[in-house]
């Protein structure tokens, strides 16, 4: 299933590089949001789904190599870590991290189709924007490290969750350390 | 003017009221030399056969405020009754509500009030109002606002709608409600988080940030149709959406030049123009009502503080001092306070700036407030904290003595937005 998902990703990317206008720049009207509605226990609407573009040839074939791309999408295999953490108010990536950071440098280099996204975390003290901020620079130092090991832009997305998807609960600083981090996350 | 010769509560300490039966909301009040208008409420005529006690939702609304006390008549007085005021002035009561709801044939309701200086013996007028049942929470928001602006003299917001998001087990909600925190209604749910949502000028639309797709994408979505575009999804994240006080422009966050900076970009979406030039963070943008500057946080001086800068772009003035945390700025109607928040020892507290006078107050006693956001007419912020444990909304007035706390089926409601006035 995995892989099935996998490849049709894949021929997303793709046909959305087909034809010649980035997906992110498209506006996008969703359908599936919620209409506004009386109930106090409203039905979830369907899940996010990426809604073909109307505007793309619908006779357009994109080979896809099925094998990769369930490589690519998971990452450096191994016991290779995709979490780096980070101290208390700090967003430098600390020497213990390096050798994480360098097996997912080789990855991407050696896999250029491979992508991959930097997701910045933070604990749970402060507003909600400002620590979207802060997750963003830990997520921003990540970037910058693949990059001086020569992974090109072009494969990095780094983006911050803020405090808004903990890895640990509570309000002690145990739990602190284990959300301050960042993650990659193959696509 | 009798009237407005307004009565002054001396409570020693603090004390929690929670109103009886069918209470609306709960009332802290603190402090001493509190001068509120007393208002006598009488039952309104036909409102135990009504769906919704009207009477009981216009005291609520006022006391909320912080300029009103509330006492019932203990008699059922209806619009067009000549009241016997010796009564009330014992109460003491300054001011008198009368009225009175009757079903129609159609199934709508006919709510009618009027409204009495007590003291003089005085009609100050009053109203009627045909309504479907769902309404009939709108008018008596309605009719508290009349109240409110004919003894004040300043515009009420009882009838005006907020947004906040809640989490409910794995799910994120979007909700529009009222003023009070009543009505709630779902305008998205998600599997992911829902920040920062924002009301449009006209009180139509709300732009917010949403991770579906696992990143913070900026949207803007027609309450009413439900209809939503994508605003911003450039590389790496989007946030913190602000619009403009004519609607046309909003200030957001956005990472894709690296750091977190200030753009503004037309509301039908385009190409951003960038705002500030720092290399540390600048986010939380927020107008204000003259659209002259934005006000917003940055860590360029070492720590986050609040700085302002003209709206076009220009220099940059720093606004907050005091502390190493200062952030969230939401700015008054008339530009004169400024609502924030800010760290002291391990507490986050929501404090006041006075920008003539210069003067910064804190308003609560809790120990994790975010995102205070004023009320149109400028009289109470809105803002969420932790109270045992659970998130919770929250009003408080500018002196930070009279906080109530809003309604709410749910816990864990946070990220108020309070909306515009809107056209009856």
């Amino acid at each position: 299933m995995k892989k099935i998902l996998s490849t049709l990703g894949l021929v997303l990317l793709l046909s959305a590089c087909a034809s010649g206008v980035k997906l992110n720049d498209v506006p996008v009207e969703d359908k599936s949001g919620a209409k506004v509605s009386v109930a106090p226990d409203p039905v979830l609407p369907a899940p996010m789904t990426a809604a073909p573009n109307p505007n793309e040839a619908k006779s357009a074939v994109v080979p896809v190599d099925t094998t990769s791309a369930a490589n690519l999408s998971a990452g450096p295999g191994g016991n290779v870590s995709k979490v780096v953490f980070f101290d208390y108010d700090s967003y430098v990536v600390k020497a213990d991290f390096q050798s994480t950071i360098d097996a997912h440098a080789q990855f991407l280099k050696a896999n250029p189709r491979a992508k991959v996204s930097l997701e910045g975390h933070t604990d749970e003290r402060g507003g909600r924007e400002y620590n979207l901020a802060l997750g963003q620079k830990r997520a921003d130092a990540v970037r910058q490290s693949l990059s001086l090991l020569g992974v090109s832009e072009s494969q990095i997305e780094s983006v911050s969750f803020g405090k808004e998807k903990p890895a640990a609960q509570g309000a002690d600083e145990s739990a602190f350390a284990k959300n301050r981090r960042a993650e990659f996350f193959y696509r | 003017m009798t009237l407005l010769n307004a009565w002054t509560v001396i409570l020693l300490g603090a004390f929690c009221g929670v109103l009886p039966a069918q209470a609306q909301f709960r009332v802290e009040i603190s402090g001493v030399g509190i001068t509120q208008i007393p208002i006598a409420m009488a039952n309104f005529r036909g409102e135990d056969r009504a769906p919704q006690k009207i009477s009981q939702i216009i005291a609520a609304d006022l006391e909320r405020s912080g300029q009103f006390r509330s006492t019932p008549a203990d008699a059922v007085i209806d619009e067009v009754s000549r009241p016997d005021f010796g009564p009330i002035r014992q109460k003491p009561a300054d001011a008198l509500l009368t009225g009175s709801v009757a079903r129609m044939a159609d199934g709508r309701f006919d709510v009618r009030f009027r409204l009495w200086d007590a003291v003089k013996g005085q009609d100050l007028g009053g109203q009627s109002y045909v309504v479907v049942p769902t309404d009939l929470r709108l008018v008596s928001h309605r009719i508290a606002d009349q109240v409110y602006e004919k003894l004040t003299g300043d515009k009420g917001i009882f009838s005006t709608r907020i947004a906040y998001i809640t989490k409910q087990g794995p799910k994120h909600f979007l909700w529009v409600a009222d003023a009070d925190g009543e009505n709630p209604q779902a305008a998205l749910s998600s599997q992911e988080p829902i920040i920062s949502p924002s009301w449009s000028p006209s009180g139509n639309e709300l732009a917010y940030v949403s991770f579906e797709s696992r990143k913070p994408v900026v949207y803007i979505h027609d309450i009413a149709s439900g209809k939503r575009r994508v605003l911003a999804n450039f590389k790496g994240s989007n946030s913190a959406p602000a619009w403009s006080a004519d609607g046309k422009t909003l200030a957001i966050t956005l990472s894709r030049d690296g750091g977190s900076q200030l753009f503004l970009i037309d509301a039908k979406g385009g190409e951003p123009k960038r705002l500030t030039q720092s290399s540390g963070i600048d986010t939380e943008p927020v107008f204000t009502a003259d659209g002259s500057a934005i006000y917003f946080v940055s860590d360029r001086g070492g720590s986050p503080q609040i700085y302002r800068i003209p709206a076009m772009g220009g220099p940059v003035q720093r606004v907050t001092f005091a502390g190493t945390y200062n952030i969230s700025p939401s700015v008054s109607p008339d530009g004169r306070w400024l609502a924030y928040v800010s760290r002291m020892g391990n507490a986050y507290k929501l404090h006041v700036m006075d920008m003539v006078n210069d003067k910064t107050w804190p308003l609560t006693d809790t120990n994790a407030d975010e995102r205070p956001t004023f009320a149109p007419n400028g009289r109470l912020i809105m803002y969420s904290t932790q109270s045992q444990g659970k998130e919770a909304l929250m009003t408080t007035t500018l002196d930070g003595k009279i906080r109530a706390r809003l309604a709410g089926q749910v816990s864990n409601m946070r990220e108020p937005h309070w909306g515009p006035f809107l056209n009856p």
